[in-house]
């Protein structure tokens, strides 16, 4: 939980930046453009100079009413280009006028970025206007989202007008607001929508309230109808996010244990120098390479995650593994042994926080549907954990390596009397294993930091996939971690994460009462 | 693997008296007799944390009974250790009484969380021999049941290590949450008397140590009793060929399970007179990563071996304190390169070096004697 934390405070400060350079680009961009939209047509003719000089000249009036007048007349007939005025008029006003002129240069600027060539300038401009409440800003509301392309800023833009609609003193209007907001499932709307309902069952209630209170009623109903829906639907797809992390980070194990009968425990750290090799790969290109081609560091560090984790698992094989082989419980403490040099070697080297940052086409998500919004990031990981299954099937089942890593897995005395270099294959099975660990490294850096913790995070995890799997079954991994990883997701809301593992762990336990080596365990003589 | 009966020769009654004498009469009398500044003197801080490797060394018998003998690799020695250390902990808790920093008679950590009443788990507990019998039943219940079904199932070697793991993960998330009431990270601490006696008098902590000394010796004489008996025969079996064990007429589970309660029970045991000596228990202690430590110990001082076990818990221990305290950055580096040179070069630890190192001295007895064992495979 707290790698995705993480990860959203980065995304939230890189957002935070774009909006932030765009919104000081449009100050100069938009200003201009309002200007020729204003002299195109009658929309709103060239207001008189003089009235809004003198309004000007009034905001910072002793007098409130006169103040309030002023105020009144800028937002009715001013725009974006008063801002820099503004802004002058504030930094030598009393501190008690500073903050309507405050608001009143955020609606203007607002009011500008409607019209801005990006669809999130948009959309945040037409959120904060429907949390200003400043009804004046329904009709630019409305027509910004009559011309609205994107279907998700005009339903920002829409329900923004809504919200600020509730607060009209016409119970008619409210009413229709309501309703609105009902059919757009508006999740923003409900906290206002409530205090309607509040206000209409009081006992002095008049007979309006009671009507907008029953709009109100019917709107959050079906407002919390469709949360309880797209929560589900969001669930499902956090399960089948966390199942395929699993899955990427259980493949290799998996493989390597189903040829070896060794556990690795030392792949949790395979993923780390997968996740640190994409780190380095990203300052290098940042030092080295010109900025337009930073974005595809990304994908160059794949290659680069898979062979630096190959590499260190060639290594781990040549000089540990191969002297334990028979005695699997021994290569395990032994690779436990490497994972803590590695660890710490890591921690020594790198430090203790480093991070990658996502490129821009994996940052920011897709909205499906009111309320569901899916990062792109995880529907990467999806899309990429069945790229390494399908890669691993063609390997094993369609290539003349996979049929010799078969026919190891099956008998390997045998094997060996046929011919089949057994240790030979081992060293590669065990790389390519390793270099899998590498991808699922390389992966994991888009959903947090790379640290030297990075593997044990989910390891345990891994570890229970692949023993409830079974040896050697594909199919057994992939069950395994869509059963483990949806479970988890799916009790997380109502166990919290702690006894959501717990009640994992027990029901691992029980399942292998009844199926003691995995799912889809080997049959014949040689399953000991 | 070498023959694991050592355990019974004759030459190993003699060495335990001395070890004994040694542990049991000596060190307190160089802690007590000498003058402050002389150099046989042992200071308090010394036997404290001697006796602290002690209640490890207990732990690492029990480790050993299962997996040098049985064959079973649990890495999750920790959780039971664990559970043995709170249920003292929670007495000791109880004790501070009015004492604490808020002066309330619920733990300093409920006031803090706003807990209003003793949970009820908690009550029992206010009773001494609750505690301790407490500390040595509860891992040994749960041993039982969680060992009934693991072995049931005949879920073995690796299967049955990464299950044990699992379980240390879980139940280090479990006692570092607050709302099971049991001192969240920051776990039980800031304990102030033990049956009456204040524990920060040395007096005090040298009973403890004489304490630890002797359950330490009975805890060996146990191992080395069951290790002779007809049922410690079955065990090694067990470990060289389980199946010609079953196809033998016995079963295995049986065995295995009650292996593993014992040990269990030296945990809960080792955990019980850890927490009076260090002064706190956390959830830092049980994890994953300690209940792996646990095994190295074992490993180091020669699995297979009871002697080896508590050589390896006080010298791994021993080093750790020393080298945590000057190199903290390398001492995960020689932890790590530890276990892989222990594994790979000396699987018999500690206690096998010293017996090559005999057997090259006396080439003929070797000859006659070591030529008959045979090599455990798996």
């Amino acid at each position: 939980m707290c790698l995705v934390k993480a990860q959203l405070t980065i995304m939230m400060i890189a957002l935070g930046r774009t909006v932030a350079v765009l919104g000081i680009a449009g100050l100069f961009l938009f200003s201009g453009q309002t200007w020729a939209i204003a002299a195109d047509g009658p929309v709103a003719p060239p207001p008189p100079t003089s009235s809004i000089e003198q309004a000007l000249t009034q905001v910072t009036s002793e007098d409130e009413s006169v103040r309030e007048a002023a105020i009144r007349l800028l937002i009715e007939q001013g725009d974006v280009s008063l801002v820099p005025q503004l802004d002058e008029i504030r930094a030598n006003a009393d501190r008690s006028v500073r903050q309507p002129i405050k608001q009143l240069m955020d609606l203007f600027k607002n009011r500008a970025k409607l019209t801005s060539p990006n669809t999130d300038v948009r959309r945040s401009a037409a959120m904060d206007l429907g949390t200003s409440g400043k009804p004046s800003a329904i009709p630019w509301l409305d027509a910004a989202a009559a011309n609205e392309p994107n279907r998700w800023v005009r339903y920002t833009m829409e329900e923004s007008a809504a919200l600020l609609k509730l607060a009209s003193d016409d119970p008619s209007i409210k009413a229709a607001a309501a309703d609105t907001l009902g059919d757009l499932r508006s999740q923003n709307g409900v906290p206002v929508l409530k205090q309607l309902v509040e206000a209409g069952d009081g006992a002095e209630a008049s007979e309006p309230q009671k009507t907008v209170a029953k709009a109100a009623g019917a709107a959050i109903e079906r407002i919390e109808t469709w949360g309880v829906w797209s929560n589900a639907i969001e669930t499902f797809f956090r399960g089948i996010s966390l199942s395929s992390i699993l899955l990427i980070m259980s493949l290799g194990l998996a493989i390597v244990f189903g040829l070896m009968g060794v556990i690795n425990m030392a792949h949790g750290e395979l993923m780390m120098v997968g996740a640190y090799a994409t780190f380095v790969t990203q300052q290098i290109f940042k030092a080295y390479l010109p900025p337009s081609m930073f974005e595809s560091y990304f994908l160059t560090a794949m290659p680069v995650a898979f062979l630096a984790a190959a590499g260190f698992g060639l290594l781990l094989e040549a000089t540990v593994i191969r002297f334990l082989y028979g005695r699997p419980l021994e290569t395990m403490l032994a690779t436990w042994g490497v994972s803590l040099v590695m660890m710490q070697a890591a921690r020594v080297y790198f430090g203790d926080l480093t991070a990658v940052i996502a490129p821009g086409w994996l940052s920011g998500g897709a909205q499906v549907m009111v309320g569901v919004y899916l990062p792109f990031n995880r529907i990467f990981i999806i899309g990429l954990s069945i790229v390494c299954v399908l890669g691993i099937y063609f390997l094993l089942f369609r290539s003349s390596l996979g049929m010799r890593v078969r026919a190891v897995m099956q008998n390997r005395n045998m094997s060996a009397c046929l011919g089949i270099p057994t240790r030979k294959v081992d060293a590669y099975t065990f790389a390519f294993g390793s270099g899998l660990a590498g991808i699922a490294g390389w992966a994991l850096t888009l959903v947090g930091n790379v640290d030297p913790g990075l593997g044990q995070n989910y390891i345990v995890d891994a570890f229970m996939v692949v023993v409830t799997g079974g040896v050697g079954k594909l199919a057994g991994t992939i069950v395994a971690s869509l059963g483990i990883g949806g479970l988890n997701k799916l009790i997380e809301p109502s166990f919290g994460a702690v006894y959501g593992k717990v009640f994992i762990l027990v029901m691992v336990i029980l399942f292998l009462q009844w199926r003691p080596s995995g799912l889809f365990a080997m049959k014949g003589r040689n399953a000991d | 693997m070498t023959d694991g009966t050592t355990g019974t020769n004759r030459g190993g009654g003699l060495a335990f008296w001395i070890v004994g004498f040694v542990l049991l009469v000596a060190m307190p009398l160089l802690n007590v007799m000498p003058p402050e500044d002389s150099w046989l003197h042992l200071s308090d801080f010394s036997l404290n944390r001697f006796g602290k490797f002690l209640a490890f060394a207990i732990l690492a018998l029990g480790l050993d009974l299962i997996w040098g003998y049985t064959g079973i690799l649990s890495l999750g020695q920790g959780v039971f250790f664990g559970l043995g250390a709170y249920c003292m902990g929670m007495h000791l808790m109880l004790t501070i009484g009015k004492e604490s920093v808020y002066g309330s008679d619920l733990p300093d950590f409920m006031v803090w969380n706003q807990v209003k009443e003793l949970p009820f788990f908690w009550k029992p507990f206010f009773s001494f021999p609750a505690a301790v019998l407490g500390a040595i039943l509860v891992p040994m219940l749960f041993a039982s049941v969680f060992g009934f079904f693991a072995f049931r199932s005949r879920i073995k070697g690796v299967y049955f290590a990464i299950i044990t793991q699992a379980l240390a993960l879980a139940a280090w998330l479990v006692f570092n949450r607050n709302d099971t009431n049991l001192g969240g990270t920051n776990g039980l601490t800031d304990f102030k008397q033990v049956v009456g006696y204040r524990l920060s008098e040395p007096f005090t902590q040298r009973g403890l140590y004489v304490l630890t000394v002797l359950c330490l010796g009975g805890a060996y004489l146990m191992c080395r009793w069951i290790i002779g008996s007809r049922a410690g025969r079955v065990l090694i079996a067990v470990r060289d060929s389980e199946q010609r064990v079953v196809f033998s007429g016995y079963t295995p589970a049986n065995y295995k399970l009650f292996v593993f309660v014992v040990a269990a029970g030296l945990a809960g045991l080792a955990g019980m007179l850890y927490v009076p000596q260090v002064g706190i228990i956390t959830p830092a202690q049980i994890g994953v990563l300690p209940s792996l430590e646990m095994v190295i110990w074992v490993a180091v001082g020669g699995r297979g071996s009871l002697a080896g076990a508590v050589l390896g818990a006080v010298i791994v221990n021993y080093g750790r304190s020393i080298l945590t305290n000057y190199f903290p950055e390398l001492w995960p580096f020689i932890l790590g390169g530890l276990f892989v040179l222990v594994v790979l070069l000396f699987p018999d630890g500690l206690v096998g070096i010293i017996r090559k190192g005999k057997s090259l001295l006396s080439p003929l007895k070797a000859g006659v004697g070591k030529a008959a064992v045979p090599e455990g495979e798996r």
